[in-house]
């Protein structure tokens, strides 16, 4: 009933040219370019389809909320490796998927799209659509679940998806080391060129923060091998994945730079707070954008204004112009009508 | 869509192909331009030789400047372009376009960087798969994903492919091992696709093009991801009185919370071919065997191994054997990973199959395999990559016997609609191509299809690359009878052009 309601608003405005808002959990409004157009929830399309943990795949509806999922999981113990944040109780996985955001664990286990395996969407002519699937591997037709993951809702209205999980690793334990910004580049490529049991880093205000997790052996072997101070804030990881840690307090203009791990660092904003092993940092900076998109690109990596400062501005930066042309022809593709939250991602697109 | 209308047709006359060899030749040297027959019959199948068709020629660049010339000159003449890494694809997707040229990348073949602190390789298409790993294994590194054709197999194709191996219920598929790419549009234009750090802005068109099997660009460069090799890997050899038992197995290893690095198995008539050819010491009377690896550290490994004997043993396993030193685990995968040459050796030809279910299906997927394999009257001998459900029933069948191999290809076709029925998938990883054409529509709507249509007319609106591949057309559905056209209805039949 739901799906055939919502092909007929999506026909209905493929027809008259109504441009739609897709929201769900809405924890997520901050991000990308400023949302615009007739609202349009899927937050009640909700619910676990199946869940079989001995395939160790879950087939969940978009409007589900995150953490229903993940206490689902947990009783099998089991876990979505990519650990998206929750940046409110109300986040859906509908917009995980859409925005494509992993968590503190990502460079050691992967990203949203790692675990997508198929997505059942409605596009912007009100068609329902089936990609990929509910097994671990598929390569029949182009790979369109994980194209549509990170597109902002532009693509396609997400209704269903099914993800690949993984067992929960039997235990974790965090410790720190003081050292400037530098150090801790240095230190954590050192230990990723190791087999131990990595799971997160975080460097904020001169402080490593380093994560194991594995079995208990692994880890309390990990541990004596890395030694540093143990952290006893059981909350950090989940406070640095939500962004409710102290520095991403505040309004001003919050940079997410995605660069090669043992990139150069650099003097640039006013705050800065490393993660993924040194692959993402992220700055606070009250002055011009320029710079860290020369910064990211110098590094070849790139930058962009994830939270605050103008939101209409290009705050996903500038595509390069064959690929440009290739996402507007991908675009029109999927939504003729550029109906589907348009200029949410790129101006034009 | 965006049907390009100021398309000419080429000339192919001899003159006209005269001018157009000569113009290859100014770019690549005339040793890289193959056009007598003798010179192009190496390249006129993949992997699945029941296809074969000779290209007009064979182009042969060395550096990705020359890939973006030829390019140019083909889009400028509208000349269809299969590129070609080594050819070890069982799906017919190298399998030359008669009225096009076939674009080898073989001799982009150097490893251009190896960046150990960023644990990544730069390296262009034409290098092997295995090389990678040789190349990097001095620093304690390794590139994770490894089919079984790995000693052979380009990097370009297994992107284009998105090539699994055995060990990708744990380390995952090309996709999840690649970070960056360097593709030439049909244009001739050279694109970044990803990028150096993890998380690129933008649509994912890394993951669009990881299995797009050379229908939206050439792929001249992959950036690779390294692991550090595990300090420890351990396989367990167990074996069970029947194949049901050994797919609950699997079952109960991975809900008990083990990550295997990886879990395959075998049914008798495979484990009795190529216990023949390799010696790997399997036990020949057992209905089946699972292979089960463990790796990572010295602790992590000895309390998982326990473990997973124990559910082994709960779960049914008559023999349990655990490899003790490197050799031997060396000796157990030796079996698994020459299966296809071992039963090559038992039948005149064989013919493997590629699809996926979900695990629970296991067992009643092989007894469908089984009453098809009756039906039809041609043995069928198993090998699955059972963590993950991929399935690789290989057919043994005589090409030289008038029908068989049409009889071979039919009951593959009934395998994998089964395996669609049962929740699964045609191709869990050696693609569609030409081969399993025909099975796309079964596996996807009319909508869908139509949707990779205009994926594939946004990178080539002229249909030049690979014309015929891996999407059928509304038409083809029509005639296969798997879907339903309405009233002539059929608007990409303007794609088969060619
Ligand atoms: C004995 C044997 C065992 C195998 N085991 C496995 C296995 O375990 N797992 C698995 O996944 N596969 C396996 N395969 C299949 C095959 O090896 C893989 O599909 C492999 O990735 C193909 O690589 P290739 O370089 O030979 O590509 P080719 O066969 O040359 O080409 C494959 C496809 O990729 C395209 N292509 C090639 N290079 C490029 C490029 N640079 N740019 C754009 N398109 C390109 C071609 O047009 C074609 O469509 C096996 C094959 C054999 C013969």
């Amino acid at each position: 009933m739901f799906i055939k309601q919502l092909q007929e608003t999506v026909k209905d405005a493929f027809a008259k040219k109504i441009e739609l808002d897709i929201q769900s959990g809405n924890s997520k409004r901050f991000l990308g370019r400023t949302p615009k157009g007739a609202a349009l929830s899927i937050a009640q399309y909700s619910g676990i389809v199946e869940y079989d943990p001995a395939e160790l795949v879950i087939t969940v509806k978009a409007g589900t909320a995150l953490r229903d999922i993940n206490s689902a999981l947990a009783k099998n113990n089991q876990y979505l490796p990519f650990d998206a944040p929750n940046f409110s109780t109300e986040s859906t996985i509908g917009g995980v998927v859409a925005a494509g955001l992993s968590g503190p664990i990502r460079p050691w286990t992967g990203s949203v799209r790692d675990y997508v395996l198929g997505i059942e969407c409605i596009d912007g002519r009100g068609d329902h659509l089936r990609f990929g699937g509910r097994v671990m591997k598929n390569v029949a037709g182009y790979d369109v679940s994980r194209l549509i993951v990170g597109s902002m809702g532009t693509l396609g209205i997400i209704l269903q998806m099914s993800f690949k999980v993984l067992p929960k690793p039997e235990t974790s334990a965090t410790v720190y080391f003081d050292c400037s910004q530098v150090k801790s580049i240095e230190k954590i490529t050192q230990m990723g060129l190791t087999s131990l049991p990595l799971s997160a880093s975080l460097w904020v205000a001169n402080k490593l923060f380093v994560r194991l997790s594995g079995s208990q052996a692994a880890v309390a072997k990990g541990l004596e091998i890395i030694g540093g101070n143990r952290c006893l804030d059981n909350d950090l990881w989940q406070k640095l994945r939500d962004h409710t840690h102290s520095f991403f307090h505040g309004g001003s203009p919050l940079w997410r730079v995605s660069v090669p791990a043992n990139s150069a660092v650099a003097e640039i904003g006013d705050e800065c707070l490393v993660e993924w092993g040194g692959s993402l940092r992220w700055y606070k900076s009250s002055q011009q954008n320029e710079q860290f998109h020369e910064y990211a690109q110098k590094c070849g990596g790139n930058a962009i204004l994830f939270r605050n400062g103008d939101r209409s501005s290009d705050v996903n930066g500038k595509l390069h112009p064959v690929l440009g042309r290739i996402h507007k022809q991908l675009k029109k593709s999927f939504d003729p009508g550029n109906i589907l939250n348009p200029g949410r991602m790129y101006k034009d697109l | 869509m965006n049907i390009d209308t100021k398309v000419i047709e080429p000339d192919l006359s001899p003159v006209g192909l005269k001018g157009l060899f000569e113009s290859f030749v100014d770019i690549v040297g005339e040793s890289h331009v193959l056009t007598e027959k003798e010179q192009l019959y190496p390249y006129e199948c993949d992997g699945l030789s029941a296809y074969k068709a000779l290209p007009l020629a064979v182009v042969l660049p060395a550096t990705a400047e020359e890939v973006c010339e030829v390019m140019r000159l083909c889009h400028k003449q509208n000349i269809p372009v299969v590129a070609r890494g080594a050819g070890t694809g069982l799906s017919g997707g190298a399998l030359p376009y008669e009225k096009g040229i076939l674009l080898s990348l073989a001799r982009l073949n150097q490893v251009i960087n190896i960046d150990p602190p960023n644990r990544v390789a730069v390296v262009q298409p034409g290098v092997r798969n295995l090389a990678i790993t040789e190349a990097v294994a001095h620093l304690g590194l390794y590139y994770a994903p490894d089919p079984s054709s790995q000693i052979a197999c380009s990097i370009g194709g297994n992107v284009a492919e998105n090539s699994g191996g055995v060990h990708c219920l744990k380390y995952g598929l090309t996709v999840h091992n690649v970070i960056h790419l360097k593709v030439v549009t049909i244009e001739g234009e050279l694109i970044e696709i990803g990028g150096g750090g993890l998380d690129t802005p933008g649509y994912d068109l890394l993951a669009l093009m990881h299995g797009s099997e050379g229908l939206l660009g050439i792929i001249v460069e992959v950036t690779v991801k390294l692991l550090p090799k595990p300090d420890v890997a351990v396989a367990i050899l167990a074996s069970f009185d029947d194949v049901e038992t050994a797919g609950n197995a699997v079952a109960d290893v991975i809900s008990r919370g083990i990550l295997p690095a990886g879990l395959e198995m075998m049914d008798n008539p495979s484990i009795r071919a190529t216990e023949d050819f390799v010696k790997a010491g399997y036990p020949i009377d057992a209905a089946a065997i699972l292979i089960c690896e463990l790796d990572g550290t010295e602790q992590e490994v000895k309390s998982q191994i326990i473990l997973a004997q124990d559910i082994l043993s709960q779960a049914g396993a008559t023999g349990l054997r655990i490899s003790e030193s490197e050799q031997e685990r060396a000796k157990f995968w030796s079996g698994r990973k020459n299966a296809f040459p071992a039963v090559g050796r038992i039948s005149p030809d064989y013919y493997c199959i590629d699809g996926t279910i979900p695990k629970r299906e296991l067992g009643n997927i092989l007894v469908e395999i089984d009453r098809l394999s009756t039906e039809y009257g041609l043995s069928v001998a198993n090998v699955f990559h059972a963590g993950d459900g991929n399935l690789h029933p290989l057919i043994l069948y005589d090409a030289n016997v008038d029908g068989e191999f049409a009889r071979t290809e039919e009951l593959g076709g009934k395998i994998l609609e089964a395996c669609v029925i049962a929740g699964g998938t045609i191709t869990g990883e050696h693609g569609v191509g030409i081969e399993k054409i025909n099975q796309m529509c079964v596996q996807f709507s009319r909508l869908e299809l139509e949707q990779f249509h205009r994926i594939k007319a946004a990178f080539d609106p002229r249909g030049l690359l690979n014309p015929g591949k891996a999407i059928p057309t509304l038409t083809r559905c029509a005639e296969f009878g798997g879907m339903h056209v309405h009233d002539g209805n059929l608007p990409f039949a303007d794609i088969e052009r060619f």
